[in-house]
């Protein structure tokens, strides 16, 4: 009995002190919005920009860029941090429409439950931008245009400077492939885009294929598997990101091979760690995925606000990088 | 022979690897290359050590009639914390302290959190499922407070020794798992530590009224449990040079109950066997190697995991082998008795 008061009383208090905590932390969420009642020119517009959080050095980046370029263009911004809940991005939309801004950034915690929010938005004559990531809504007057990343485009630069390196070599070329996570939109269509070019070249062979599911220690393992098993017959490696390729090539100096020589390594994302594994001729090529599309936003909103006819699907201008570049471009990496 | 409990899951490690060598005859080969052995054998030692560390401290966890969910967790503080000493920049490759200290804290930790979670269990009472639940949540939380969120990267050369290093041409992080286990046997079996673990399993309340501190071996397993799962973090964080907060250790808690289930250990409590928890874990690692060298499509990697599993469990049930060797009985007897008829 007596240990079982004390069980529930730990219970309780421990209970108690993860409300307190999560209490605090949605308190001080949607504070931060820097309000500056609107003044200036008549073309200074109020930008309203609700981010998702900040779970990755990718999102850090994002932010900073969307930020910047819209304070650069001479723009008032209010910034609110979502911190990966929809309520205080609801909460965040709501405000902005308070304060009556120009235009809504945001880039949507998850796809669905929007449609209150922005049939708000539309009927205060606000338009609103996503950016990055989509919403799931049957009626897409409700945003204006969608920018972000197209994780098809990305496989198709992969594949076309596979061909184009390739274009010389007679015989087959073996390919491996590590996958994201099975399932991911990422995984799915960087995959798809990969092999819709490589289908008109015939003497691409991808031969093995396998999940290392986005992480380093997954990649490495993969490949261990794969080399044990075909060897030096591997001449390409494609990864459907720059960290599984980070893994791997560990796996191939291991195996006591040249990474970038005798295996021909393809990443996409183009974080900083394969510019340094790139700078250190460890890896060939990384097709970008541009987390900095402030500048290219600011021009769309301005574009639409000024009565001219946008997109509703933009993708975001994306840079292929290779292995010479890499030192050069190395310390202007921001991400 | 067939009645020692490791004789199934002996079995069925000699056929996966068996598998593996029909569709890939050089499976078994190891050569030398580097500087050092390499094969697919080799591979399934090194890549099996944190598993098979965690493992043997949830063996001793289980034999209490507990039950360790935050071992996943502490691999990742383990290693979070690590990077945290190791992985700023500007740190020397020639100076060795960095990475004592850094090895001293993840272990120091692991241990601070093994000791909460035996505290809970044995001082306050609360069930090791419980208990031990709220660190696997709130641990990745820790472990990414340590590290920003971010995945570090470790540009520290001596760090990369532990997971990645090779001592006489075999891989470091093998002695470590050998160590660890040979500890634990001697531990277990030399000493009466073993028996004392049995018993408070089987019966804390007798245990504790035959004199024994049922209370301070409780504590005492989950501290054991905490350190070999930050060994298990270090190893794994050294061999990729990075800190993962997110995803190093991710299910480990379920793999490594797995491993002491299928080394023959009930979730009961009592008698414990760690040889074949050793067994259990490198049948896991095995057929994840097995998976990725024959080329399964990854969609359905799991269902083959699950397959495996589903096979080694029901063999090692009596129930099961008795019903089974009566069916295949019976056939012959009717088969013997059709002959004679005509």
């Amino acid at each position: 009995m007596k240990t079982l008061f004390k069980s529930k009383l730990f219970l309780l208090l421990a209970i108690s002190v993860m409300l307190l905590l999560t209490g605090c932390g949605s308190d001080t969420t949607t504070g931060s919005s820097e309000a500056n009642a609107g003044s200036g020119g008549s073309d200074k517009l109020t930008i309203g920009f609700s981010q998702v959080g900040a779970e990755s050095e990718w999102r850090t980046a994002n932010t900073e860029s969307v930020k910047s370029a819209i304070t650069d263009a001479g723009h008032e911004l209010k910034f609110s941090d979502a911190q990966q809940k929809q309520e205080n991005q609801l909460k965040a939309i709501r405000d902005f429409i308070a304060q009556d801004v120009d235009a809504i950034v945001f880039s949507p915690v998850v796809e669905t439950g929007f449609e209150t929010v922005l049939q708000e938005a539309k009927t205060a004559g606000i338009p609103v931008f996503l950016a990055d990531r989509a919403v799931d809504i049957q009626d897409d007057s409700l945003w204006t245009s969608f920018i972000g990343s197209d994780f098809v485009e990305e496989g198709r630069k992969a594949g076309n400077w596979l061909v184009e390196e390739y274009k010389d070599i007679e015989g087959d070329v073996n390919i491996v492939e590590l996958q994201g996570t099975v399932g991911s939109a990422p995984a799915i269509d960087r995959k798809e885009g990969f092999e819709e070019v490589l289908a008109d070249h015939p003497k691409f062979k991808i031969i093995k294929t396998q999940t290392g599911d986005f992480t380093r220690s997954k990649g490495k393992e993969v490949m261990e598997a794969f080399l044990k098993d075909k060897g030096e017959d591997i001449d390409v490696l494609f990864s459907h990101n720059d960290d599984m390729a980070i893994g791997a090539i560990q796996a191939i100096e291991e195996f006591g091979l040249a990474p970038a020589e005798d295996i021909t390594i393809i990443g996409v994302d183009g974080v900083k760690g394969a510019f340094e594994a790139m700078a250190d001729g460890k890896m060939n090529v990384t097709v970008e995925c541009n987390p900095l599309f402030g500048e290219q936003l600011v021009e769309i909103i301005e574009t639409h606000l000024a009565g001219e006819e946008v997109e509703k699907r933009i993708a975001v201008e994306e840079g292929v990088y290779t292995m010479d570049q890499a030192e050069e471009l190395l310390p202007e990496r921001k991400y | 022979m067939m009645k020692s409990k490791l004789f199934w899951p002996i079995i069925v490690l000699v056929s996966i690897l068996c598998i593996n060598l029909f569709f890939d005859p050089s499976f078994f080969s190891i050569e030398v290359r580097g500087g050092h052995f390499t094969g697919s054998l080799v591979d399934i030692a090194n890549r099996v050590t944190p598993l098979l560390l965690i493992s043997i401290g949830m063996t001793l966890v289980i034999a209490t009639k507990g039950i360790d969910l935050s071992v996943g967790s502490i691999v990742a503080m383990s290693g979070a914390m690590a990077a945290f000493v190791v992985g700023r920049p500007g740190i020397s490759d020639d100076s060795l302290a960095p990475l004592f200290l850094a090895i001293a804290l993840s272990i120091g930790l692991a241990l601070l959190v093994g000791l909460w979670n035996g505290a809970l269990v044995s001082r306050v009472g609360v069930q090791p499922i419980v208990a031990t639940l709220i660190l696997m949540i709130a641990g990745r939380g820790i472990a990414q407070l340590i590290t920003n969120g971010q995945i570090t990267t470790i540009y520290y050369e001596p760090y990369a020794f532990i997971g990645a290093g090779y001592l006489f041409m075999v891989p470091f992080s093998i002695y470590i798992a050998a160590a660890v286990f040979i500890l634990a046997v001697l531990l277990t079996r030399k000493t009466a530590i073993g028996l004392f673990i049995e018993s408070v399993g089987a019966n804390p309340e007798a245990s504790r009224l035959a004199g024994l501190n049922s209370k301070n071996i409780i504590l005492m397993v989950y501290v054991f449990s905490g350190l070999c799962a930050g060994i298990g973090g270090l190893i794994l964080s050294s061999n990729v040079a990075a800190a993962d907060g997110n995803n190093a250790g991710l299910y480990y808690e379920l793999d490594a109950i797995l491993a002491v289930v299928i080394g023959g250990t009930t979730l009961m409590g009592g008698r414990f066997f760690l040889m074949g928890t050793v067994i259990g874990a490198l049948i896991i690692q095995s057929l994840t190697t097995t998976i990725y060298s024959i080329g399964i499509p990854p969609e359905v990697n799991l269902v083959v995991k699950a397959v495996v599993v589903l096979i080694v469990c029901l063999l090692q049930s009596p129930e099961f082998r008795k019903k089974f060797t009566r069916v295949l009985t019976f056939k012959k007897m009717t088969k013997k008795e059709g002959v004679a008829q005509p």
